[in-house]
């Protein structure tokens, strides 16, 4: 079914990349959010920690002896003790006189009192975060002012911030897997809804051109409703069709028939041998026409009908039954006995109608083309498949002309006065194609002709 | 002005030490690769240690300078590419190098935390700060404790203490300062200590060698704040030395080396101060005749100096010239 579609990308394929597009950039937006979160706190707890040692030194800040100076205890060091050991400097100033510590490390001199800046500056290459701090002292020649710096590496924070990115990007990954899982989930319970509606058309049966009445989604209201708009359409286009076919039928044949039953009382009332086979001849023009016109209309209403079967539980044994004892006078008039041998069962799932059309066609080419006196036998046989088959004694079929008889309207080529559309075969040939069957021509050893269906 | 006299002093005994060294011994065939070891440890403590360290690589050569704690701070600083391993009791000189990137790194050392220190410095040692005294002279009085107890036979028996009691000079000896700021950190009871320990006139070394032979001559009679572990190898050969340590707290130092950043010879360096490592952790007394680390129960309340940043603390200028003036006003009593 789908070879003959034209196909353009997939609607699951492109829901799940979507939604898992979505989830991966969510989960990269996750990764540099909560690591750049995770670095400011990182680094406000750095901060924290320096502010706190540096304030620790500037508050034993003190004038003795007319000089600055600063007895800082062992815990504002100390506070400073990271797990990396984080290497640890500081620097202490009046004005712009180094008091201790390093003298690389200058403090700036804009910082206003009880306030603290931080920086970040580099020594060899490595980021050292610095904070400062002033303090004014009030001595007895004027006031004085001492700035404190204290800084710090940054390993630990380093070490932190890493194991926090690890753990978010394991975070991400979660994320991400959990997204593509329900992206891939909802794509398919959303494609699951399309292939149940395609598998409810396609079981339908060929007769079936009612509406869908099960639930869809609302975004698949508008297909189903132009589809339930298109099979009402078909339903009744084809309606139509059959009608026209039965009506056709009707109106050919019944004024040939009319035609025909003048021509036989004018034919009882007549004497004159010349106006005889006149009229003899017109009866018969007029059977072979209505034949023809029946073939016609026959052949139309099985291209029709082998499209949607009407499948029923068929007997083929009742069938053939049925079929010879209607067949039976135009028999007779050839002398021509009909043999069954049926075997029981012969039953199958078909469309009654279209087999026993094909049937009477093999039967009627039987008695058409075997000479008069002689035997027709009709088979039913049940292994190993189940097949019928029709015997006749007749000429049997050109062997270089088998392969094409059962084209539309090809006849045999020695076929001389029997009359004949070149249908029948064709026919029977479509009914068996319908029915999943084949149709074999061969001829008999002992002379004659044998069709022979198989299901 | 006092202040700045004190600078002075501070330096003028240390300069002029600055020429030779405590002990200065080769070890392995000479005209190899050189390892210089700047050491503060007695050479006959690291000999069978650098001897197993020639067993395993002898294709090359070590040269094992000894000198006070201060002087290896000074000389080390002012050219630190002329020695490759750097070994000091002086936890804080040692960290402060670290800390201003004298050092560098040995990476990938299965070695206990708390024993380094940016990766750069390594403890080694486990070594108590003992009082060390003279038998002989504790044949009448009861043989002190603690501090306490010290200050306490001092007072009672001031004449014959007189003259007689040793401990560093802190302002020459790297260890010394660091015992006497640890322990003036502990405890107010140093302070008093000290200040006895001036009222009895006592004697101020460099080094503990110095003063375990003045023990031992009898010279003095006791020590306050000596290397156990010096002590220990002297009691061995006699039986004049008793060591206490302090019942109230131990003030332990561990011994630590640290890798020249611009050792002439960086991966010898590198292999010394694994070896030695490895060593330590074996514990052998033959080829490590040192302390091993401890963090044991061994004493209830053992003080390990830790490798911490804040050992910086007393090496701010100010704050050394304040401990030392204190330190001073207690000990050296001119009358
Ligand atoms: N039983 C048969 N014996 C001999 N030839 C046959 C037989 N059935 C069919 N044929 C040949 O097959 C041709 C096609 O048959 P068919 O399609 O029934 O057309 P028609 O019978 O109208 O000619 C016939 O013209 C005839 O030549
Ligand atoms: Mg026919």
């Amino acid at each position: 079914m789908t070879p003959d579609v034209v196909v353009s990308g997939s609607l699951r394929n492109r829901l799940a990349l979507i939604l898992t597009g979505g989830a991966a950039l969510l989960a990269v937006v996750l990764f540099i959010v909560v690591r750049v979160l995770a670095a400011q706190v990182a680094q406000q707890g750095q901060d924290n920690i320096l502010k706190a040692s540096m304030s620790s030194v500037l508050d034993t800040a003190a004038i003795r002896d007319g000089r600055v100076t600063l007895d800082f205890p062992y815990s504002s060091l100390s506070m400073l003790n990271t797990e990396a050991d984080d290497r640890v400097f500081y620097a202490i100033y009046e004005d712009n006189t180094l008091l201790s510590g390093y003298d690389w490390l200058t403090s700036p001199r804009d910082v206003a009192p009880e306030n603290t800046i931080f920086k970040n500056t580099t020594l060899k290459g490595e980021v050292l975060r610095v904070a400062s701090g002033a303090r004014t002292l009030i001595g007895s020649n004027g006031p004085r002012n001492v700035f404190v710096s204290v800084a710090q590496t940054q390993d630990a924070l380093s070490n932190t911030l890493n194991a926090i990115s690890r753990n978010v990007a394991f975070l991400g990954l979660g994320f991400f897997a959990m997204s593509s899982a329900l992206a891939i989930w909802a794509a398919s319970t959303t494609s699951r809804q399309m292939r149940r509606l395609t598998s409810s058309v396609t079981r339908r049966g060929p007769q079936d051109l009612s509406r869908f009445t099960k639930p869809v989604p609302s975004e698949m209201a508008p297909l189903v409703a132009s589809l339930n708009t298109f099979m009402l359409r078909l339903d009744h286009s084809l309606t139509q069709s059959e009608e026209f076919i039965a009506e056709a039928a009707h109106r050919i044949r019944t004024p040939l028939a009319t035609v025909r039953s003048h021509a036989e009382a004018t034919l009882q009332r007549v004497d004159r041998d010349e106006n005889r086979t006149s009229l003899q001849a017109m009866v018969r023009a007029i059977d072979e026409s209505s034949r023809a016109a029946g073939q016609l209309l026959d052949h139309a209403m099985v291209t029709f009908r082998a499209g949607n079967l009407e499948m029923v539980q068929v007997d083929l044994a009742d069938l053939l039954h049925e079929l010879v004892q209607s067949m039976t006078p135009v028999a007779e008039m050839k002398d021509i006995t009909m043999t069954m041998e049926l075997e029981r069962p012969a039953t199958l799932q078909g469309d009654a109608i279209l087999l026993q059309n094909a049937l009477r066609n093999l039967i009627d080419n039987a008695l058409k083309y075997a000479p008069a006196e002689t035997g027709v036998i009709i088979k039913a046989s049940n292994s190993p498949t189940l097949s019928v088959s029709i015997y006749d004694d007749g000429p049997g079929f050109a062997v270089d002309e088998i392969e094409t008889l059962s084209g539309r309207f090809v006849r045999g080529k020695d076929m001389g006065n029997t009359i004949g559309s070149g249908l029948g075969l064709t026919i029977a040939q479509e009914v068996i194609v319908a029915h999943n069957g084949s149709m074999a021509l061969t001829n008999r050893e002992e002379g004659g002709a044998c069709v022979t269906l198989s299901f | 002005m006092r202040y700045i006299i004190f600078l002075i002093a501070l330096w003028l005994p240390v300069s002029s030490f600055a020429q030779g060294w405590e002990d200065q011994q080769s070890f392995g065939e000479p005209n190899q690769a050189q390892l210089r070891i700047l050491s503060s440890t007695d050479t006959s403590f690291f000999a069978p240690i650098i001897e197993d360290f020639l067993a395993s690589s002898p294709d090359i050569s070590v040269e094992y300078l000894v000198t006070g704690t201060a002087d290896i701070d000074r000389l080390y600083r002012a050219a630190p590419d002329e020695f490759d391993v750097v070994i000091s009791s002086a936890m804080d000189l040692q960290l402060k190098l670290v800390n201003d990137g004298f050092s560098a790194p040995v990476m990938n050392i299965d070695h206990p935390e708390w024993a380094q220190w940016n990766n750069s410095l390594f403890a080694f040692t486990s070594e108590p700060a003992a009082i060390v005294l003279n038998r002989q002279a504790f044949k009448q009085i009861h043989v002190p404790s603690s501090r306490q107890d010290l200050i306490q036979l001092m007072r009672d028996h001031p004449d014959h203490f007189q003259g007689r009691v040793g401990t560093y000079d802190v302002r020459q000896s790297g260890l010394g300062y660091l015992f006497a700021t640890q322990d003036a950190r502990a405890t107010e009871t140093y302070w008093r200590l000290t200040e006895v320990m001036g009222r009895v006139g006592a004697r101020l070394y460099c080094c503990s060698g110095q003063m375990i032979n003045d023990l031992r001559t009898g010279k003095l009679i006791i020590a306050y704040n000596v290397l156990g572990s010096y002590a220990k190898a002297q009691a061995e050969n006699s039986d004049d030395l008793i060591i206490i340590l302090p019942s109230e707290f131990p003030t332990t130092m561990m011994r630590t080396i640290l890798v020249s950043a611009a050792a002439p010879a960086p991966q010898h360096a590198n292999n010394f101060v694994r070896h030695l490592l490895k060593l330590q952790s074996i514990g052998d007394p033959l080829t490590f005749p040192l302390p091993p680390l401890s963090r044991s129960q061994d004493f209830q309340n053992l003080r390990t100096i830790n490798l911490d940043p804040a050992l910086m603390t007393y090496l701010d200028q100010m704050k050394r010239a304040a401990f030392i003036r204190e330190w001073e006003d207690a000990i050296v009593q001119e009358k």
